[in-house]
């Protein structure tokens, strides 16, 4: 008899311990509780960056929570999320002196564009959020991203650094910037293929623009507008996919 | 007991009890034992992704083609030669088809371009998991019997490092994990075998600490072994986490250990050491001699501004011995006769200038909490048993030490090592890359008494390491030769003579790549002698001048001798030459003006060249080439013409693309190039 009793309190205890544990585990997923509320959540830098498919952003995503007016909030719960494969470092926390959080972010194992939220609770419970954009590389992207360094940004990118200074200024008739996907999402892969390899008089446009396609192989002139496609901003759509019954 | 005994016996009699019954009993439960097979390939996990891939694409546009594509059951890749029986395709069914470029759902997503095909290497030696697996499970995660899981696509690019031993344009991250594993000298403790037999070589060059005492103090090495990154933001060295007394105590080794070099310390008699320093002049001299291009110095805001040949000098005032420093910047060869550094021949005052503005570099907190007591015997005895069990001596040349051999485990196979061979770290994942990277990490955490210092890499670098060291695997090592593609053979070219000993002097491969052996911070010389007219290369070693406006990295002046120009010159005139041409197959001078009138109409519609180079600085913008106003008393006409005809050809790589360009239009051009003699003032007036 009493040794049954034993028995029973045991298993209550266990029980009682194993519940504990449970509650314990489960609080750490969670959010740390927000001790201000904002109102709005906005991004403060790491937006359109470039990486290697599944490997960690250059630079941390940083997004800021205001209030109605616009001051920073010190103290609000934010909460980043994304498609399956994302991975953030850390994935929610709590707003710094300077109404910041930053996280490290790795994309998924697909190239290409990732679109990742970070959302803030309002004091009325409602979820305000803040969508961003990242884009993944793949290894035909990789290839034409180095091609891109080696031939191409010189002219096509604006931007000037001290160790590579661009040419665009210089240049008489500018140059489209890969990113400009105004102009260059209008273009054919085939039409982008003509003035890679025979220069611009190829498609009626300026000689400033020299033929690469004795330079480069066809594989490498394929990777580049790969990665020409990557980075446009609007994106690019491929073209012709024909969905029978959708 | 008994009643059940005869049940059974009843029933026996029922099922059994007549052959002819017997024979349809048996043949019923063959015919059952014969349907679970096939029920079993019914309900199968990859049945069931099959199916759905039919259902996928029969809504599809070319839903024709890709069922004609489809075969339902389990598929194989075997690959005999290479170990390869992979059964992923049988689930990855669509992963061939170009058209499922919109479809993002495993396992029916289109493979992404990569230049091999699944038939001429399978799955997992990119992959790894288990290849002949049927289940998902079993095939992406590590199960009792196989222990080899998925790789993370993170480090994918560690997979072309198994055949691919050179640098692949493709794989940067894969190119960044070797850099940092010559560079941060991970090699000099851990020997990794490359399949070809060699070893990995370091390419870093730790100074001797034979002769230490002279170059700086035992405060400043005491605080150093403390943090390196203290002194240095950019220092390879890394934290060997010393305590006080093992630092008081190494230091006190070091020093006491230390042999002086007759002539690496300046006398503090000359009058030109007393001259006052001037800021100005050391500033400007400083930038004069291009210093910037192989040292960095951490500027106001924090950044690590210049060059990583050199070490950085944002504090050498508080490192270095004022009479050290001024000798080293006199002759550097004197201390140390292998340094990447050049030997500047300066004048004593010059030296001076600099060694003033140098020593203004200083950070007096670095070594204002440091108050060593003189060292006593035992400190400098248990200073030198440190130094043995750190393995100093394993990147350091010091007197009395012998270099260990084996000091750390051997990393050749670090790829393939069995997870159950690790030891995991509480809250870590079990598989090997995690194991790699907490290792690099965090080294000490994995153990007590464990020596691995402390680095402090970025996560990035980190990732780039690890994918490096996931490449050595046993497949690495057992790759048939007509697959692996080679390392490019390190060189060891020394040009002989005079001039061998005056481009040693001047540390020309510092910056310079002859022969495969050197930097790539300025242009390869291999075929320098073709390519430019001797004297422009006279004039031009004995006061460099700047070919392209666009670079801040620049030739030094070195204060040569016109004795010493001529050696080189001669040398570099008569062994520099490419085989590809001779280099007197077309006239300098004499072309006629209708040439060079067809050449400039080439230049300026045709090909457009004004677009990278500048002819006329008046009308020309474009600096990404070099300007082209004197070209003609610089470069060699057969040269132009050649690299006209293909640039690629002459300096794989280079900016400028083959233009595929006529006999006739690489003449014309040749001859307009030819004429611009310096003249380019007086054409524009034209």
């Amino acid at each position: 008899m009493t040794r049954q009793l034993a028995i029973r309190i045991g298993l209550v205890c266990l029980a009682l311990a194993c519940s504990g544990c449970n509650r314990k585990s489960g609080t750490a997923h969670l959010a740390p509780a927000p001790s201000k509320y904002g109102t709005a959540i906005v991004e403060s830098s790491g937006g359109k960056q470039i990486a290697a498919a599944g490997t960690t952003l250059p630079q941390p995503v940083i997004v800021q929570v205001n209030d109605e007016q616009g001051n920073a909030v010190t103290g609000a719960a934010v909460q980043f999320g994304g498609p399956a494969g994302v991975v953030f470092d850390p994935q929610n926390g709590i707003t710094d002196s300077s109404g910041q959080l930053s996280s490290n972010v790795s994309l998924g194992p697909q190239a290409g564009r990732y679109q990742i939220s970070a959302a803030t609770i309002t004091k009325d419970k409602k979820v305000v959020e803040v969508k961003l954009e990242e884009i993944a590389l793949g290894y035909q992207q990789i290839l034409g991203r180095q091609l891109n360094d080696q031939y191409c940004s010189r002219c096509h990118d604006p931007e000037s650094t001290p160790e590579r200074v661009s040419n665009y200024d210089n240049l008489a008739v500018k140059p489209h910037p890969f990113t400009e996907g105004e102009t260059l999402n209008k273009m054919s892969d085939e039409d982008l293929t003509a003035i890679i390899g025979h220069g611009g008089p190829a498609l009626n446009k300026s000689p400033l623009m020299p033929p690469y396609g004795y330079t480069l192989s066809k594989t490498d002139i394929q990777a580049l507008i790969s990665y020409i496609r990557t980075v446009s901003d609007p994106p690019y759509r491929v073209p012709g996919i024909v969905y029978a019954q959708k | 007991m008994q009643s059940s005994g005869n049940k059974f016996v009843g029933l026996w009699q029922k099922l059994f009890g007549d052959p002819i019954r017997a024979f349809g009993v048996v043949s019923v439960l063959f015919l059952i034992s014969l349907a679970i097979a096939p029920a079993k390939n019914r309900f199968s996990e990859w049945g069931h992704y099959q199916k759905g891939y039919v259902r996928l694409i029969r809504g599809r546009g070319e839903a024709v083609t890709l069922q004609r594509h489809f075969q339902s059951g389990i598929q194989q890749i075997w690959l005999p030669d290479l170990g390869v029986v992979d059964r992923c395709t049988t689930c990855h069914v669509g992963q061939k088809e170009a058209s499922l470029i919109d479809v993002s759902t495993q396992p029916f997503r289109r493979h992404p371009v990569i230049p091999h095909t699944s038939e001429q290497m399978g799955c997992v030696i990119c992959h790894r998991g288990q290849g002949p697996a049927t289940t998902v499970e079993e095939a992406h995660r590590s199960t009792l019997a196989w222990e080899q899981p998925i790789l993370p696509a993170r480090y994918i690019e560690s997979s072309c490092g198994q055949c691919h031993r050179a640098p692949l344009t493709g794989t940067p991250q894969l190119n960044e994990g070797h850099r940092l594993l010559t560079r941060y000298g991970c090699v000099h403790c851990h020997t990794v075998k490359q399949p070809d037999g060699n070893s990995l070589k370091a390419t870093d060059d730790p100074p001797s600490l034979s002769h230490i005492a002279d170059k700086t103090t035992r405060q400043w090495v005491f605080a150093w072994l403390k943090d390196p990154q203290a002194y240095a933001a950019s220092a390879t060295m890394p934290n060997f986490k010393l305590s006080d007394n093992d630092a008081r105590d190494i230091s006190a080794f070091l020093i006491a250990n230390s042999t002086p070099i007759p002539g690496d310390t300046a006398s503090n008699s000359s009058p030109a050491q007393k001259a006052a320093p001037d800021p100005t002049a050391g500033a400007s001299l400083y930038g004069e001699s291009f210093c910037a291009s192989c040292h960095a110095v951490q500027n106001a805001a924090g950044n690590v501004v210049g060059g990583d040949v050199g070490p950085e000098l944002t504090r050498i005032g508080t490192k270095a011995k004022p009479e050290w420093l001024q000798a080293w910047i006199r002759n550097p060869r004197i201390y140390d006769p292998g340094t990447e550094m050049p030997h500047y021949r300066f004048t004593d005052q010059q030296a001076a200038v600099l060694t003033g503005f140098l020593q203004a570099k200083a950070d007096p907190d670095l070594l204002a909490n440091v108050h060593l007591d003189a060292a006593t015997p035992e400190q400098i005895a248990h200073g030198r048993t440190l130094v043995t069990d750190y393995g100093c001596a394993s990147c350091h040349e010091i007197s009395g030490i012998k270099k260990p051999e084996n000091f750390a485990p051997e990393l050749t196979r670090i790829g393939s090592k069995p997870s159950s061979q690790l030891i995991f770290l509480p809250g870590m994942q079990h598989t090997l890359p995690d194991y790699i990277v907490n290792k690099i990490k965090q080294p000490r955490a994995f153990g007590s008494g464990l020596k691995m210092p402390q680095y402090s890499f970025n996560p990035a670098q980190i990732d780039a390491l690890t994918t490096q060291l996931l490449s050595f695997t046993d497949r690495a090592q057992s790759v048939p030769n007509s697959l692996a593609v080679a390392a490019t053979p390190a060189s060891n070219y020394q040009p002989a003579g005079k001039a061998g000993q005056l481009m040693n002097d001047l540390a020309c491969f510092s910056c310079h790549a002859i022969n495969g052996r050197g930097g790539n911070m300025a242009p390869d010389l291999t075929w320098e002698g073709s390519s430019v007219q001797r004297k422009w290369l006279e004039d031009f070693l004995r006061n460099p001048n700047t070919l392209r406006p666009a670079l801040i990295r620049r030739m030094p002046k070195f204060n040569l001798t016109n004795e010493e120009i001529s050696t080189l010159s001669d040398y570099i005139m008569t062994v520099y030459q490419t085989p590809a041409f001779e280099r007197d197959s077309m006239p300098e001078s004499g072309y006629s003006s209708a040439q060079v009138e067809q050449g400039r109409q080439l230049f300026y519609s045709k090909y457009a060249c004004q677009s990278c180079h500048i002819v006329d600085p008046k009308a020309d913008k474009g600096y990404i080439g070099p300007t082209l106003t004197q070209v003609g008393a610089r470069l060699n006409a057969a040269w132009i013409y050649h690299w006209m005809k293909n640039p690629q050809a002459l300096r794989p790589g280079t900016g400028e693309p083959n233009r595929n360009m006529s006999d006739d239009d690489a003449r014309g051009l040749t001859a307009f190039m030819m004429s611009q003699k310096g003249s380019g003032k007086q054409e524009a007036k034209k």
